[in-house]
């Protein structure tokens, strides 16, 4: 059977799920593109490298960083934000999977059941998904495939995502610092970032800016 | 879950919605001696809700709500129903069951959470409607109060299956036409709470949701004799004002009318004497703490 090609869309309404076609996930080391098992370090390459070509590349941080479930969480945040100044990429956040009616603000959050508006609203080419619970994550990727041509990435802390375009597993600080090290070896290698300029939302509370954070 | 965990990782703060800020900082989470009283000016663990204009339960929604003793290790199983449409928008964890299966569910729930948080209370409040409780649920909810499982099961009572159009419900008055049972209801309405307390709860209360004060103080008893002795039941009208032919501005006069003497919704209340005397035990202990605020807060100002 040929392998199922993961690329960007818009593919049609309801993308069919990549095992269904087939793809199987990465072993321990691996990563894939596009559908294709490779070493893990030639999917993070890659990763920096699409990150870096993107015109807006976003990190969506999901619930599993955002909320300071234990220490661990709180150390990938921290890795998190250091990837994003790297670039700098933008950070929109996934703060809950609760189905928002009757509004989102596609600019400052994205939801999992309609994460396209989000792409939309932003248009975003590149994104990469962290700290998404694994079926929330497949329902985003395959909905953001089906209507839209946003090139996927999913940086998974488990056994990672057939339906992204391209996607490592076992996600763990070292390995976010790792992705981090390659955006910035492939900049001092002359790689310039292509993305547009921007301004990051940031939510500061009036009593937290009187503290000086 | 605990009141330390609804923390965001300082890293990634800015960029959280104002909205998720607001709920960490300034709801009530851990505060000891949380009630209704702090609608309006803290944080409300319900964010919106998708109710119509007026609906008498989104107010009682508030208030249980606001009345949680620990809303942070609370878990709420509701059914399908009008409560169902409000749960993505409540800051509380939430478990949708299948329609009627809802205390079925709340027993594996609670039984589970007390091995796996041996020592951690762990609260667990069954909400669901009178179709799910009385009618297609009744066998589910008896059941856990038979076998004296340890949550409470709070009823929404609008006496008809309000959002698939006004069908007669088991709780529906006698004789009373809706727009999907036009011959009106050939039998009384079955008196839940009477059974409740033949079924083995040890805190049963029927009442509307007009009171705000009554409402705090029988989720907080009903939840701390559940904790400590077994099951408990509240029922609490919420009339469905487009079903009964009411504007949205209405449902407050319906409440207090169906709850004066000799009306439907009278206040009532059982009460084992094992319950009677966990409250009086909270009470006495509540005052003793008032008393001594009072005492301190005079002490400060002489100083």
């Amino acid at each position: 059977m040929d392998l199922y090609k993961v690329s960007p869309g818009p593919e049609s309404f309801l993308p069919p799920a990549a095992a269904k076609m087939g793809n199987v996930l990465p072993d321990p080391g691996q990563g894939h593109i596009g559908g294709t098992i490779v070493p893990e370090e030639e999917a993070m390459e890659m990763a920096a490298r699409k990150f870096l070509e993107g015109k807006v590349p976003t990190i969506f941080p999901g619930p599993l960083v955002l909320w300071h479930w234990n220490e661990k969480a709180a150390k990938k945040a921290k890795a998190i934000r250091a990837l994003a100044d790297a670039g700098p990429f933008r950070l929109i956040p996934m703060a809950d999977y609760r189905p928002k009616y009757p509004k989102i603000n596609p600019e400052v959050e994205i939801n999992p059941n309609h994460p396209n508006l989000t792409i939309w609203h932003n248009e975003i080419d590149v994104c990469i998904f962290v700290g998404v619970h694994c079926h929330q994550a497949n329902l985003s990727l395959k909905i953001i495939r089906g209507g839209t041509d946003c090139y996927t990435m999913a940086m998974c802390a488990q056994a990672g995502h057939e339906d992204a375009c391209l996607s490592f597993r076992d996600a763990t600080v070292e390995k976010i610092e790792r992705l981090t090290w390659w955006v910035n070896k492939l900049k001092a290698e002359g790689v310039k970032s292509q993305a547009k300029e921007f301004t990051q939302f940031k939510h500061i509370p009036k009593w937290r800016e009187a503290e000086g954070n | 879950m605990s009141a330390e965990k609804i923390k965001i990782c300082e890293d990634l703060y800015d960029i959280m919605p104002p909205e998720y800020q607001d709920i960490v900082e300034n709801a009530t989470y851990g505060k000891e001696g949380r009630g209704w009283k702090d609608i309006g000016e803290s944080k409300e663990l319900i964010e919106q809700h998708s109710l119509c204009a007026g609906c008498p339960e989104s107010i009682a929604f508030r208030y249980i709500l606001a009345s949680l003793p620990a809303p942070e290790d609370t878990v709420f199983v509701g059914s399908t129903g009008c409560t169902s449409l409000v749960f993505p928008m409540v800051a509380v964890h939430n478990i949708h069951s299948l329609f009627g299966n809802q205390n079925a569910i709340a027993t594996g729930l609670k039984r589970a959470l007390m091995v796996r948080h041996p020592d951690k209370v762990k609260d667990v409040v069954v909400l669901a409607g009178d179709g799910a409780t009385v009618d297609i649920g009744l066998d589910m909810t008896m059941q856990s109060w038979f076998r004296q499982e340890k949550f409470t099961t709070i009823c929404f009572d609008n006496e008809l299956y309000a959002n698939t159009g006004g069908q007669e419900s088991g709780l529906m008055q006698k004789g009373f036409v809706s727009k999907m049972a036009p011959v009106g209801k050939l039998f009384d309405k079955v008196r839940l709470p009477e059974i409740a307390r033949e079924a083995g709860c040890h805190y049963v209360v029927m009442m509307t949701s007009s009171k705000p004060n009554r409402v705090e103080k029988a989720i907080r008893n009903a939840v701390h004799v559940a904790r400590e002795i077994g099951p408990t039941y509240i029922q609490i009208y919420t009339p469905c004002i487009l079903e009964i032919g009411k504007q949205s501005m209405e449902g407050l006069d319906e409440m207090k009318d169906s709850e004066g003497i000799g009306g439907r919704f009278t206040y009532k209340e059982y009460v084992t004497d094992a319950a009677a005397a966990l409250i009086k035990e909270m009470d006495d202990a509540e005052k003793a703490a008032k008393k001594a605020a009072r005492e301190k807060a005079k002490a400060a100002a002489k100083a």
